[in-house]
């Protein structure tokens, strides 16, 4: 056997980058890109403070204010550049960590924080945002992201969906029936890959013999991989693919090769299994930094710009904190809102019986 | 009314509502060019062409993810799964995301979609095809689970089921497809979670479901003809919900109960049942409820082990009799 190891790929051609980690532009003939120094500037605020957000949750998950929290640090990039890449008409189905396109969607921080203070399943309407709620079950949503391109396809909208997932998910039978449906049916559907290297403490080389986005040409449909933690190549590639999905030509895999620099959730301590070199391999090629590297060093903006941002990511910090400490606690009675859309007798059943056992605590003097 | 099979109410049902509803479209192996593997969907691929009766790979997690997407968009899939033991492939896109996403979404998604799909032993498809795990679908809520017994159930339950705005899992029975009875012509919609009392009678209540309620009336009648037992026979029509009290209230007539099930004994539907009535009419028993159910081992190949293995009239009139003959019931 000759194995392909992952890290020899991410220097190979197959590999779109059009920033390089020290901030020097990259022309790519397949995947140009026409962009203004105020459009990367613009870039650069969603990657800072994003990653403002991502460690002020972290900090309230690690203050007892949040049961768990999936930290999105070192995947600012792919999110970002996907998702600014997306047309309003365009439908999004995340995982758990899709805190930068939830940005790119338009949904409030805070609202993320609700699921993961357990006060609800998710506080934003997925219709509204065309931003479907988080799915924890690994792979899943590809299936359900397939089903909705299918139905798009079926309704002559001329928008696409794009749906993420990680490494680990690649091996799910989900996202594989997924591949073979999108392909079967021509789905406009865009398989968004976060390959962030680690499935919690698993690394892709168990997922996979080959580069994951090989595994796109077995099902018969284009893959690419690109620099995930380059923003703007992944905001050209992304808006190809898109593209591509929207003109009829079917499915399309691009694989964002990046690094969770964090933890897989803040259950986690990934020095448990892997080694700290990585890490600091990784910080070299920093999603953030290169864009900033970028810019100053063109002249295209100066510190004034980023204390800007970071003051404005200060403000943003606080605000979301403020507002997951008095985000209100649910009522015990809501549980029987909403097994049904069309409601059921079992359920208005034990909604009476509930309130009654309720009301007989309130009788003994409240609980 | 007409008298038709089973098979062609399904199939006519399938039409009606292609027709009426374009966001309804059909999904499943082998169900355009072939017609389905029972031929439920013979004619339709014809009539209503491949975007709308859709056969796919084989992949049941696959198509029943789809079609919860679909949902999830605004259409109305029915999905055709060969038979109820592949749907154990599907699991964790029906239990997992079909029957929790309108909760989990806060209400804002609905998954309007219905899993059709046969169950049931006696046609010597040995032990992987021929279970009845519709109890396995019944226990989960956001699901709704029905168990049409007759051709009239059949097409009342099917158009509710289509039209319903929530996840059902539809459960046919193989021996049943070939069965006739009358049913309404036009617009015809059962009410889901409503049982039916088939047969009125005042000595003891036959609990049943799907095939084994077809059995069960077949006995009842008899009992009535040759002995003069006046036995209420009680069809459920729907696992989830379940109209307790339908259940409770003809058992409270009759003072004796038996559940006649073709699934496994343990952790059957039988044994909420029984539950169901000891909770809501225990003072009104006079016998303990019994149950008839398959034996508990995987479904054997052999005709006659097969027969050996599953519940049938024989077997529920011994446990009838003795039920009466507990309590000194003269016959």
């Amino acid at each position: 056997m000759v194995a392909v190891s992952s890290m020899d790929v991410a220097t190979s051609s197959e590999f779109v980058q059009l920033l390089t980690p020290e901030g020097q532009r990259l022309e790519n003939p397949e995947y140009p890109l026409e962009i203004t120094p105020e459009e990367v500037r613009a870039l650069y605020r969603d990657l800072a403070l994003v990653r403002r957000f991502d460690v002020e949750a972290t900090a309230l998950q690690r203050q007892g204010e949040l049961g768990i929290w999936a930290q999105l640090l070192g995947q600012e990039a792919a999110q970002i550049g996907s998702g600014r890449a997306l047309a309003p008409g365009d439908m999004v189905f995340p995982t758990y960590r899709e805190h930068g396109v939830a940005w790119c969607r338009g949904i409030p921080p805070e609202k993320l924080l609700e699921l993961f203070r357990g006060v609800n399943f998710g506080g934003w309407d997925p219709g509204r945002h065309n931003f479907s709620l988080y799915t924890i079950v690994i792979g899943a949503q590809t299936l359900h992201a397939t089903g909705y391109a299918m139905g798009m396809q079926r309704d002559g909208a001329e928008d696409a969906v794009i749906v993420y997932f990680g490494d680990g998910a690649s091996s799910e039978g989900d996202v594989n029936e997924a591949f073979i449906f999108a392909a079967s049916y021509n789905a406009p559907v865009v398989f968004f890959l976060q390959n962030n290297q680690w499935a919690i403490s698993v690394p892709e080389e168990r997922q996979s013999r080959i580069p994951l986005f090989q595994r796109a040409h077995g099902f018969g449909f284009p893959g690419v991989r690109v620099d995930g933690n380059d923003v703007l190549a992944c905001l050209a590639v992304t808006r190809k693919a898109l593209q591509h999905a929207r003109e009829g030509q079917g499915p399309f895999l691009i694989e964002a090769f990046t690094y969770r620099m964090g933890a897989h959730t803040t259950s986690d301590d990934p020095t448990r299994y892997r080694l700290a070199s990585e890490l600091e391999t990784w910080k070299l090629r920093d999603p953030i930094e290169r864009v900033k590297a970028y810019l100053s060093r063109g002249g295209f903006a100066d510190s004034s710009f980023f204390d800007s941002v970071e003051s404005e990511g200060d403000e943003l910090a606080a605000r979301v904190r403020a507002a997951c400490l008095s985000m209100p606690e649910p009522k015990p009675i809501d549980i029987f809102d909403q097994p049904y859309a069309g409601g059921s007798p079992l359920v208005d059943e034990e909604r009476a019986t509930f309130e009654h056992y309720q009301a007989g605590f309130a009788e003994e003097g409240g609980r | 009314m007409a008298v038709i099979t089973y098979r062609q109410a399904l199939h006519d049902t399938l039409r009606s509502e292609l027709i009426r509803d374009p966001n309804v479209f059909l999904m499943g192996e082998e169900i355009g060019v072939f017609e389905g593997s029972y031929k439920i969907t013979a004619g339709l691929l014809t009539e209503f062409g491949p975007e709308r009766v859709r056969d796919t790979p084989i992949a049941e997690e696959g198509f029943v993810g789809a079609a919860i997407g679909a949902a999830m968009l605004g259409l109305r899939p029915v999905v055709e799964i060969m038979t109820i033991n592949f749907s154990i492939l599907a699991m964790d896109q029906i239990v997992n995301h079909a029957a929790k996403i309108h909760a989990m979404f806060g209400g804002q998604s609905k998954v309007p979609m219905v899993i059709r799909t046969p169950g049931g032993g006696g046609q010597q498809l040995a032990a992987t095809h021929s279970q009845n795990i519709e109890v396995w679908y019944a226990h989960v809520p956001g699901l709704k689970v029905v168990v049409p017994a007759t051709p009239a159930d059949a097409k009342g339950l099917l158009a509710a089921s289509i039209r319903d705005d929530d996840p059902v899992m539809f459960i046919e029975n193989l021996a049943l497809y070939n069965t006739k009875g009358n049913v309404p012509d036009g617009d015809y919609v059962t009410e889901i979670g409503k049982a039916a009392v088939t047969k009125e009678g005042t000595d003891i209540t036959i609990v049943s479901y799907s095939r084994m309620a077809a059995v069960a009336l077949d006995v009842a009648k008899r009992l009535q003809d040759d002995e003069g037992v006046s036995a209420e026979v009680v069809d459920l029509r729907s696992l989830r919900p379940l109209d307790r009290a339908t259940i409770v209230n003809s058992v409270k007539k009759t003072g004796r109960a038996v559940v006649l099930e073709e699934d496994w004994l343990s952790y059957g539907v039988g044994a909420e049942i029984a539950a169901t009535i000891q909770e809501g009419a225990f003072d009104y028993l006079d016998a303990p409820v019994r149950r008839v159910a398959a034996a508990e081992v995987p479904l054997p190949y052999a005709k006659p082990l097969e027969l050996a293995a599953l519940p049938d009239a024989t077997a529920l009139v011994k446990v009838i009799h003795e039920t009466l003959d507990a309590t000194r019931f003269r016959r």
